[in-house]
């Protein structure tokens, strides 16, 4: 018997189905939970009403990241600083009381390994290929770069999971993203990525799990995979994925959570045979050319709002549709641009580097190479913040921090820091942030900051040009 | 959660449309660690303006809220239902709903009722002076005046909401088929596990 030639999403999705329902949903076992300290606390709470434990605490992982503030954690002495922000040390403390209750691995903020949970899981080895990976957090499906099956839950599911180890869904239609050719110069990850979510929309991939395959993919870094995977939900995808190879598996092995010795091989094997089938067909199909992609960013307040940056921001009159129309006149109205402005000649106040989408050595190196000799302009507060203590302590030892810092940037302890306004890291109203983060939303970076994203090379280009600037310009 | 066959009393009569979770719950709220005490967050810059219908006195403490269309839209925040729950919120009715915030209302023991914008327009009227019943036995909201309409409800839901049923609960009612997964997972895919050798 031949069976029907299936997708990576497909073989993933059927070896964790615990029981199928008769309306077709189904009992879908979780490989690997990650936990942080916002969207949990009501969970544990709901856990600890209903007298319910932790079925596989083993198979859960929890570190703080959001509410951390991005400056020293310990004094002079090594004594742990009070976090000035009573609701934030509220929730930090209540994590780290409930990983305690409920016998769940913890790894504390004072610890070297603490970052942000999308960066510490591959980097601990916890995510694997062919795994089940949620969390409390809509930038899981980063973890779709290794092969995983991965995505954001809300409260109620984690408390889900927490219980049962499982989680009741429909299964998605799948999407495959083929990005072929080579890159040109000066073109990262975060442009490729950037560049499918101008071509398919904010929402091109809703319902469906993305699969990213072609020649650009496969030569690609994990680590910039990573990058590319992380943005899959702000194409609305449900979830992205690239199947493992011998890049992933040189990446994984030696982590301190990998397997070892035979497990490992046979762990190889099982993680080779996942790889889409020839003749396996998707639901839907998009296809980019290297050669069209440049370094790119965004004009607006939605992730879709793409332009290169020889580019000009656009008239909303050159949409075709309405809502589209009205939509990005709202948006220039508060990003204060006007159709026609070069890119190139946006002055900018702030930069930021970090962020589960772009905190990782690669992405240090990247910048560090821009920053090189280089001085931050006048009047910019630019900040690097590692993904992680272990990418700190790496970029540290290659020097990196020095390069920085003499170039005028801020150093900082890992976090999601000026991702999201809810540490003291944010753009003040009315100010304009280069940043390598994933979302441009209004007021994500703060009430009324205005968010370019770019890639690692093209903030540290702007943080010395004192305004979005070609990259390509600064290199080699 | 606790079983509900029907929710009955006063309704606020809001009618607003494109309701979105930001009006539900501002986000300075999500920095909280449980889920009771959100109410006095829900609704907070509708209910800045004197002369709001949540502070109204006549609909103090009513069971349900009447909305417009795409009612719940924006993020995926659950405090939105967690806010209305402890509003005292047990139902909305409205001519639609974001899907995710129907999913969270239900996971919260919160009924949507979606029916069409001329019963949702009749429900407004009678809730200025009536009380008004949503029927999950007959699927029906019924009011003091004869009015009567019928709403669909997918039956998973129904039952669960019906017999006090959470989720979770149920789940766990599958322990046998998980255990059995996990045996799957230690002869089939070992490295999985973590736990202590
Ligand atoms: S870095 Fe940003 S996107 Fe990533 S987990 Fe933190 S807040 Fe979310």
């Amino acid at each position: 018997m031949v069976s029907r030639p299936l997708t990576l999403y497909e073989k993933v999705w059927n070896a964790h189905v615990v029981e199928r329902r008769d309306d077709g949903t189904c009992l879908i076992y979780i490989d690997r939970h990650l936990v942080h300290e916002v969207t949990s606390p009501q969970a544990f709470e709901g856990l600890r009403a209903a007298g319910r434990k932790v079925r596989r605490p083993d198979l859960t992982l929890a570190v703080p990241d959001h509410n951390l503030p991005t400056t020293a954690r310990v004094d002079a002495a090594g004594r742990e600083l009070p976090i000035a922000d009573p609701e934030s040390a509220t929730q930090l403390a209540a994590l780290r009381q409930n990983v305690a209750e409920f016998g769940v691995p913890y790894i504390d903020a004072l610890a070297a390994e603490q970052g942000i949970v999308h960066v510490v899981g591959p980097e601990q080895g916890f995510t694997l290929p062919g795994t089940t990976v949620v969390c409390g957090d809509s930038h899981t499906s980063a973890h779709g770069a290794l092969g995983a099956l991965a995505f954001g839950i809300g409260t109620s599911e984690v408390e889900h999971v927490l219980a049962t180890q499982t989680l009741l869904l429909s299964q998605s239609r799948t999407m495959e993203v083929r990005v072929d050719g080579t890159l040109g110069f000066g073109v990262s990850p975060k442009d490729v990525i950037l560049a499918i979510i101008g071509r398919i929309g904010a929402s091109g991939g809703s319902g469906h799990v993305i699969e990213y395959t072609g020649d650009v993919i496969r030569a690609m870094s994990l680590e910039g995979r990573l990058t590319v995977a992380n943005m899959s939900i702000e194409g609305g995808a449900r979830a992205g994925m690239i199947a493992p190879d011998d890049t992933t598996f040189a990446y994984l092995k030696g982590r301190p959570m990998a397997p070892t010795g035979a497990d490992w091989e046979r762990a190889v094997a099982w993680w080779r045979s996942l790889a889409t089938d020839s003749g396996a067909g998707y639901d839907k199909r998009v296809v980019l050319a290297a050669s069209d992609i440049a370094p790119g960013l965004t004009w607006g307040t939605s992730p879709e709002d793409v332009v290169a940056i020889t580019g000009v921001v656009p008239s909303p009159d050159s949409f075709a549709d309405p809502s589209k129309q009205a939509a990005a006149q709202k948006s220039l109205d508060y990003m204060g641009l006007a159709p026609g402005m070069r890119m190139e000649d946006v002055a900018i106040q702030h930069v930021f580097i970090g962020s589960c989408t772009n905190s990782r050595i690669e992405d240090l190196r990247a910048a560090a190479a821009v920053a090189n000799g280089r001085s931050v302009a006048d009047g910019v507060r630019a900040m690097v913040v590692p993904g992680s203590g272990l990418v700190k302590r790496q970029a540290e030892e290659e020097g990196l921090d020095r390069i920085f810092t003499a170039a005028g940037f801020e150093w900082r302890e890992p976090g999601c820091s000026m991702c999201l306004a809810m540490n003291p890291d944010k753009v003040p109203p009315g100010e304009r942030c280069a940043s390598t983060s994933n979302r441009n939303f209004v007021g994500r970076q703060g009430p009324g900051a205005r968010t370019h994203l770019v890639s690692p090379a093209m903030a540290a280009a702007a943080a010395v040009r004192g305004r979005l600037a070609d990259v390509r310009e600064l290199m080699g | 959660m606790d079983a509900v066959t029907h929710v009955s009393g006063r309704a606020y009569p809001w009618g607003q449309k494109n309701v979105d979770t930001d009006v539900i719950i501002p986000a300075h709220w999500l920095k909280t660690i449980t889920r009771a005490g959100l109410g006095r967050g829900a609704f907070e810059t509708v209910r800045a303006v004197p002369g709001n219908v949540f502070d109204d006195p006549a609909y103090a403490g009513s069971p349900i809220l009447i909305a417009g269309d795409n009612f719940g839209c924006g993020s995926s925040r659950e405090h939105a239902a967690w806010a209305l729950g402890d509003l005292g919120i047990a139902a909305v009715i409205a001519p639609s709903f974001s899907d995710i915030f129907s999913g969270n209302a239900f996971k919260n023991g919160i009924v949507t009722v979606v029916l069409p914008q001329e019963a949702v327009d009749r429900l407004l009227e009678v809730a200025r002076t009536d009380p008004i019943t949503i029927d999950l036995e007959n699927m029906t909201v019924t009011t003091p005046f004869q009015d009567r309409f019928e709403f669909a409800l997918d039956p998973f839901r129904r039952q669960c909401l019906m017999q006090g049923l959470d989720e979770i609960g149920l789940t766990l009612e599958r322990d046998t088929a998980i255990a059995h997964y996990e045996g799957k997972i230690d002869a089939g895919r070992p490295w999985v596990n973590l736990r202590a050798a």
